[in-house]
């Protein structure tokens, strides 16, 4: 069941006040690098609830994050502006539609079966915008303008500015995390908790469980495509590769690395894999090699992943063997 | 005689070559312990199977209520108020007992697709959960983890979330199984007071346990059904000594 510790609420807390009071410091180009690493965190944690607290390990979910981004596109295209109020539920609601038809067939297979038709499912996705020269074929579209969230000549808050858009990203992030939290406390939260642990159990209980494994597939894919908005806004491009399993095992990385089944692990993942990256581009000609490394390193010392950091350390301490080989307590 | 619960048909269910359960027609009337006994192989969990919809039957018909169940999966067949509970503890070991329980008792609402309001504030869930804590014995346990309790312990946590799924029909598949005696005598005093209230079918191989508990016997033999009875009955036919009983001395 999905507990956090009064201490790790005090460290959250402590990380948030770092975020908000960073931007002033960070400079144009870590200020992007945060912000992008922010938006990773929301995708990170929109797949942790599948993996880390369904049990259904999805290989496709980028397929939700860069379809999000190209309906933006496909939306901005003909336009210099456009109204967020419609252009978000309108990526959301595509994205929506696509977790629930893909969803749908997917949560009738498992285990193995689930992991292939998931990314058998993105690699479709993959290959109709890779090969749709209209939406600029495997170099992907432009984005030349943010939709913005202005009503009439009042624009209250400039998403075109560096600085605001950090905060708005902020503010989502924390937003999706306070709401999967409490979904995870919600009557429907316990459900799919059941199903990670025994689904043969749950649904001997009387729970019909593909159709509580299926609506967290829908809300898990929507997350994920509002991350999706938030990066085809941030970066301002869309390709093909932002939904190509390249980027859903980068996201499924970030997630283990951080801690399985934790919620904020996934977004220290998402913030050491992506500051990890940048620092092994600056020093080395193989940065690959060295994550690669690095991944190794941690799935071996810390089964637990960087969420589980603080309570090995506190282990440690004590002199007793480490953990029992990874499950999340 | 009253109406039966439960009725099967002809009921069968073959894998591959091997004919796991054949033919099998009972009746379990309500408020009667009805123990099913048999040698190893016989087909008693897998008719418990068929029961419960875990297995799909090859041949026959389930009828609970009156109501045709042939085919229906798990969860609709708890719903209508069968609880089952399983030979291999099959718990959330990852969970306290109370929250066990508590996912069990929750199953009773009239749909767990809510995703805001914190689920520990429906009352009539704990109240659901406590209670069957309490009747199961682990009352003192509740905030234990299941995967550190001891075997016996898990047992009872068994039968305790079956209870807080508020069934009238229990399918009880070895309660006993690799308990210690201890042990054992306490579920079996739990298995009498749950009898006073609901209708149970009992598979078991302690026999001194059934032979206790048990109101009518049916005797499995290879997949089929070879005599119903009353303890009494049973006790003294020799055809069931000689299939079954017999069988087990000579073994000792």
């Amino acid at each position: 069941m999905f507990r956090t510790s009064l201490t790790t609420n005090l460290i959250l807390i402590g990380l948030l006040v770092v975020l908000a009071a960073l931007p002033p410091f960070l400079g144009i180009y870590y200020g992007n690098l945060v912000t992008r690493l922010m938006i990773l965190g929301i995708f990170a944690m929109s797949l942790d609830l599948l993996i880390g607290f369904t049990g259904l390990v999805s290989f496709g979910h980028a397929a939700f994050f860069g379809l999000s981004g190209y309906i933006l596109g496909i939306l901005m295209m003909d336009t210099e502006t456009a109204s967020i109020y419609w252009v978000l539920p309108a990526c959301l609601g595509v994205t929506a539609l696509a977790s629930l038809v893909i969803g749908w067939f997917s949560v009738r297979t498992s285990g193995i079966y689930f992991i292939m038709i998931t990314l058998a499912f993105a690699q479709m996705l993959f290959y109709f915008f890779n090969e749709n020269t209209a939406l600029g074929g495997s170099d992907g579209m432009f984005i030349f303008a943010k939709p913005t969230l202005a009503i009439g000549s009042w624009n209250p808050i400039d998403l075109e500015d560096h600085h605001t858009f950090y905060y708005v990203v902020l503010v989502s992030l924390i937003l999706s995390y306070l709401g999967l939290r409490r979904l995870l406390n919600a009557p429907f939260g316990q459900v799919i908790q059941g199903i990670r642990t025994n689904e043969d159990r749950t649904r001997a209980l009387g729970f019909a469980t593909r159709r509580y494994k299926l609506v967290s597939f829908i809300i898990a894919g929507t997350l994920a495509g509002f991350a999706g908005f938030l990066e085809a806004m941030h970066t301002s491009i869309i390709s093909p590769a932002h939904l190509g399993w390249h980027e859903s095992g980068n996201v499924m990385m970030t997630v283990i690395l951080g801690g399985i089944g934790t919620l904020h692990g996934p977004v220290l993942g998402a913030f050491a894999f992506g500051f990890l990256h940048d620092w092994l581009q600056d020093v080395t000609q193989h940065p690959t090699l060295y994550m690669g490394i690095f991944v190794i390193a941690v799935v071996l010392f810390l089964p637990r992943g960087i969420a589980g950091l603080p309570a090995d350390i506190a282990r440690w301490l004590r002199r007793k063997p480490p953990g029992d080989g990874g499950s999340p307590p | 005689m009253s109406e039966p619960l439960l009725t099967t048909e002809r009921l069968g269910k073959q894998f591959g070559a091997l004919r796991a359960v054949f033919g099998v027609s009972l009746e379990f009337e309500p408020g009667v312990v009805h123990a099913i006994i048999g040698p190893n192989g016989a087909g008693k969990t897998t008719l418990i199977n068929l029961l419960s919809g875990n297995l799909l039957p090859s041949d026959g018909r389930i009828h609970y209520r009156g109501q045709d169940i042939t085919g229906m999966s798990p969860d609709r067949i708890s719903q209508l108020g069968v609880g089952r509970s399983f030979q291999k503890t099959n718990i959330f070991p990852t969970f306290t007992c109370f929250e066990n329980c508590w996912l069990a008792a929750q199953s009773r609402r009239p749909s767990s697709m809510r995703f805001f309001r914190p689920a520990r504030r429906l009352a009539d869930v704990e109240a659901r959960a406590l209670g069957a804590l309490e009747t199961c014995g682990l009352g003192e346990r509740r905030d234990t983890l299941a995967a550190e309790m001891s075997y016996g312990e898990q047992r009872q946590l068994e039968i305790g979330m079956m209870l807080a799924t508020e069934p009238d029909l229990l399918l009880l598949d070895e309660p006993l199984a690799g308990m210690g005696s201890e042990e054992a005598t306490q579920v079996i005093g739990l298995l009498r007071r749950l009898a006073e209230e609901h209708t149970l079918i009992l598979i078991e191989h302690d026999m001194d346990a059934v032979f206790a508990i048990a109101d009518l016997i049916t005797v499995m033999v290879n997949g089929e059904v070879l005599e119903t009875g009353s303890v009494e009955q049973i006790r003294n036919s020799a055809e069931v000594q000689q299939a079954y009983l017999g069988v087990e001395e000579d073994e000792v």
